[in-house]
């Protein structure tokens, strides 16, 4: 065996292509990665991306085009055969069994334990028990887990798909360090993710898919963001300009205000006003509190101790029911909590409208599919996949989390992360849906991961750390730095970095 | 320590159980010894296994409900077999019919991974096989047993070099019960086979993801589930010195069992000692309405209420650990 030259593709997919049926999910995708490069794989939901994933690590067969490893042809037949081919996916969602222990899922996936040791105490984790069961860890332990475990089996190729996306700020920082590191040291990577901080810090090369078909493959400079989302809209789907948010709203009708808000050990003094149409933002970093506040405004957990008001009468929320009945409607940041999987998507639409006891006779099918059809156009749902939710693509689920409450007539949406893990085009339709809802007399408070998100879609901000308001930021003075040293505690007035 | 308390609390809760159960079968008949001992284990015998049996399978996420149909099956071809042989070729006779036991649960994973038809519904139809096999073979309870076999299950343990008077009151039945499980599921639950089971049960899709075969573990599964409806065959057979083709009472009773041993019927959840453990309980429960002359048709409704309200009691117990 002899080592290739530097500049050889490790990895080479020349025209791949994937049909579903009649769907052809990719036509004509092709993918180069060199050896220590680290290549962004880009495309709005539905291009293709996931396709390509799941047939280059095996998952999924492909009907057209072929795939060199180290310039042989390689058929790549199960998750196995990808990984002797030295190929290492991470997943979107943790794929350790939930109900054995560490040590057990090490076993299971041959990984070697010292090496996997050494990745976890790299990205952060140095105190992790082996012994510990993968169902009680939180989930950004579990992506990093799932990154270590990769890391151990010292693969050619690292794919990460949206690795990033569940992880709080410094535990981000960590994962790119060690991902450049290894692109140093001659690993190749492949890198999806939505973020384009992220992309152009750590990325060499950029390729596009669209419609199923490679449309770029650019290398990253400054300013490249605006090509590349060109190429992912493609010709004819102008990029909506960034909204510039409207100023705070003068004294309207103040809809929901906390005081003192605290729950469980995490949420300890919270307090905020949220008035008609106005988007309220909240950003925290991970388990600072703001699962918590959510559950609370949404009747699922009990307040220990601080009042909330909705229209300025004190309330107790002793289920989700007495929330709705209030008009605070929550959308949760998992998907899968929200919807039913199995169930159309009018079905999903039309069941908080359904939801009351008295409504269990005979539904108004008229007036409902009126009201279905009206938030369907509204948020531009794909019905294509209508009838099964579980088909559509993570962007449409979300919207169809939204579309509910929407086609319900909304007063106050609670809304907790809407936008993780979607792409460019569906995260500006749901900014511009929350602005139209904001605009026509709702208030909405909007939890997000991502700073970003504050100019984007909200009028202020207030940031939570450990468990309290720490910062309230107005969304035209919300530049990241700002937010991220207010979401470390650091306010202005505070403590000097 | 806790740890280890914390994982296998629900065995250790049952383990008590059966004590207290025990304790008080002796204080409401005094005369309780050796011999209700041994009656009572040779009596759980055939349930031990059949929950062995659907254990295996419930921790891979699948079910099968052709169970006490495949024991009929290893019963009437053990009992058929085994008439007018000899001590030695029963030998031979015992190895035979725990290979039928483990095809037919191949088979019966197999028909589920290729089929892609849910497992209930597969396991559904092989009951109704399964159990015309057993009447193809043997057409009413006859047939004939080893008596080496009838021996195994009778009366209680002695050792070499022991005294008898140390060992005697543990009953044989309990001792095959415990023998056969070790031998059959140490290994694999040792193994990655075993580690598999698990995973699959526990989340298909990341096990798919972290290199496994579903479709070959879960064939696996099934077969180990087969090998145990097997044992439970010959048990029959060995209690009875007969085969027996109508399948017996043992496949709701195995689901019961399992429920109350603490295996999550969504599976990857559990092990094998809760679920025997659970069949003991169940039959001493049995025995102790018995004893105290209860109607035996409040009998069954006494079992039930005592199923949920054991689950319930445990998980109101599991949620109150996790809080703290």
């Amino acid at each position: 065996m002899t080592d290739p030259a530097p500049n050889t593709a490790i990895l080479d997919a020349k025209g791949v292509a994937k049909r579903f049926g009649a769907v052809a999910a990719l036509k004509d995708a092709s993918l180069q990665v060199a050896r220590g490069e680290i290549v962004a794989l880009m495309g709005a939901n539905g291009a293709g991306k996931s396709t390509l994933v799941k047939i280059l690590t095996g998952a999924l067969s492909h009907d057209g085009g072929q795939i060199l490893i180290k310039g042989q042809v390689r058929r790549i037949g199960s998750p196995l055969a990808a990984r002797r081919a030295g190929l290492v996916p991470v997943y979107q969602e943790p794929s350790l069994i939930p109900d054995l222990d560490v040590t057990d899922n090490l076993r299971l996936g041959d990984t070697p334990v010292e090496p996997f040791r050494h990745w976890c105490a790299e990205l952060g984790l140095a105190d992790l028990s082996l012994d510990a069961m993968i169902g009680d860890l939180p989930l950004a332990s579990l992506r990093i887990l799932d990154l270590a475990r990769a890391l151990a089996m010292e693969p050619d190729v690292l794919l990460l798909d949206e690795m990033t996306a569940a992880l709080p700020a410094d535990l981000v920082d960590r994962v790119l360090r060690v991902v450049r590191a290894q692109a140093d040291a001659g690993r190749s990577v492949i890198y999806i993710s939505h973020r384009f901080t992220e992309i152009s810090r750590l990325c060499d090369r950029a390729t596009v898919l669209r419609d199923g078909v490679t449309v770029g493959d650019l290398a990253i400079e400054p300013g490249i963001e605006e090509r590349i989302v060109d190429l992912m809209l493609g010709e004819g789907t102008a990029a909506s300009a960034v909204r510039a948010p409207k100023p705070a709203p003068k004294s309207t009708a103040l809809r929901l205000s906390a005081k003192g808000l605290a729950a469980g050990s995490k949420l300890t003094d919270v307090s905020f006003e949220l008035h008609q149409g106005e988007v309220l933002g909240v950003v925290a970093l991970e388990g600072q509190g703001q699962d918590e506040l959510f559950d609370v405004l949404a009747g699922a957990r009990r307040a220990t101790r601080g009042e909330v008001r909705v229209n300025g009468t004190a309330v107790q929320f002793a289920h989700p029911a007495d929330a709705i009945a209030q008009g605070l409607t929550f959308v949760p940041g998992d998907r899968a909590h929200a919807l039913l999987m199995q169930r159309s998507v009018r079905e999903n639409i039309a069941l908080p409208l359904l939801a009351r006891l008295s409504n269990w006779g005979p539904i108004p099918m008229q007036a409902e599919a009126a009201r279905v059809g009206a938030a369907i156009d509204r948020l531009q749902i794909d019905t294509r996949a209508q009838g099964e939710v579980r088909r559509l693509s993570g962007g449409n689920q979300q919207k169809v989390t939204i579309a509910r409450w929407v086609a319900k007539g909304v007063e106050t949406l609670l809304l907790f992360d809407p936008t993780r893990g979607i792409d460019v085009r569906t995260k500006r339709q749901i900014y511009d849906l929350v602005r139209d809802l904001a605009d026509q007399g709702a208030a909405v408070l909007y939890y997000t991961s991502e700073l970003a998100e504050i100019r984007l879609a909200c009028d202020r901000a207030v940031v939570i750390f450990g468990g309290r308001v720490v910062d309230r930021i107005e969304a035209a003075d919300a530049d990241d730095a700002r937010l991220m040293r207010a979401a470390y505690g650091l306010t202005a007035q505070g403590v000097p970095a | 320590m806790t740890r280890l308390l914390q994982k296998n609390g629900w065995t250790l809760g049952l383990a008590l159980l059966f004590a207290a159960l025990l304790v008080f079968t002796k204080v409401i008949q005094p005369g309780f010894g050796l011999s209700g001992l041994d009656s009572l284990a040779r009596a759980a015998l055939p349930f031990a296994f059949a929950t062995a049996a659907m254990t295996v399978v419930v921790l891979a996420g699948g079910i099968d409900l052709s169970v006490a149909s495949m024991m009929a099956v290893a019963s009437v071809t053990g009992a058929r077999l085994m008439e007018g042989a000899t001590e030695a070729e029963s030998v031979w006779i015992v190895g035979f019919v725990l290979l039928v036991g483990l095809a037919m649960g191949a088979l019966n994973g197999a028909l589920i991974v290729l089929t892609k038809v849910p497992d209930i519904v597969v396991t559904l139809s092989m009951l109704f096989v399964w159990e015309g096999v057993a009447l193809l073979i043997l057409q009413g309870p006859e047939g004939a047993c080893a008596v080496w076999l009838t021996e195994l299950i009778k009366g209680g343990l002695t050792l070499p070099l022991i005294p008898a008077a140390l060992t005697v009151w543990f009953p044989k039945a309990a001792v095959l019960v415990i023998v056969v499980v070790a031998l059959v599921w140490v290994p694999v639950r040792r193994s990655k086979l075993g580690l598999s089971i698990y995973a699959i049960g526990s989340d298909p899709l990341a096990a798919f993801r972290s290199g496994i075969s579903l479709g070959r573990t879960r064939i696996a599964a099934y077969a180990i589930a087969g090998l145990f409806a097997a044992f439970g065959g010959l048990a029959l057979t060995m209690s009875t010195g007969i085969g027996e083709p109508i399948p017996g009472p043992y496949l709701m009773a195995s689901v019961a069992a399992v429920v109350l041993g603490g295996v999550a019927l969504t599976g990857g959840k559990g092990g094998l000692v809760g679920p025997i453990l659970a069949v003991f309980i169940l039959r001493l429960v049995r025995l102790d309405l018995t004893l105290m002359s209860v109607d035996p048709n409040v009998t069954t409704i006494v079992e039930g209420t005592i199923m949920v309200v054991v689950v319930m009691f445990g998980g109101i117990l599991a949620v109150r650990g996790r809080k703290r």
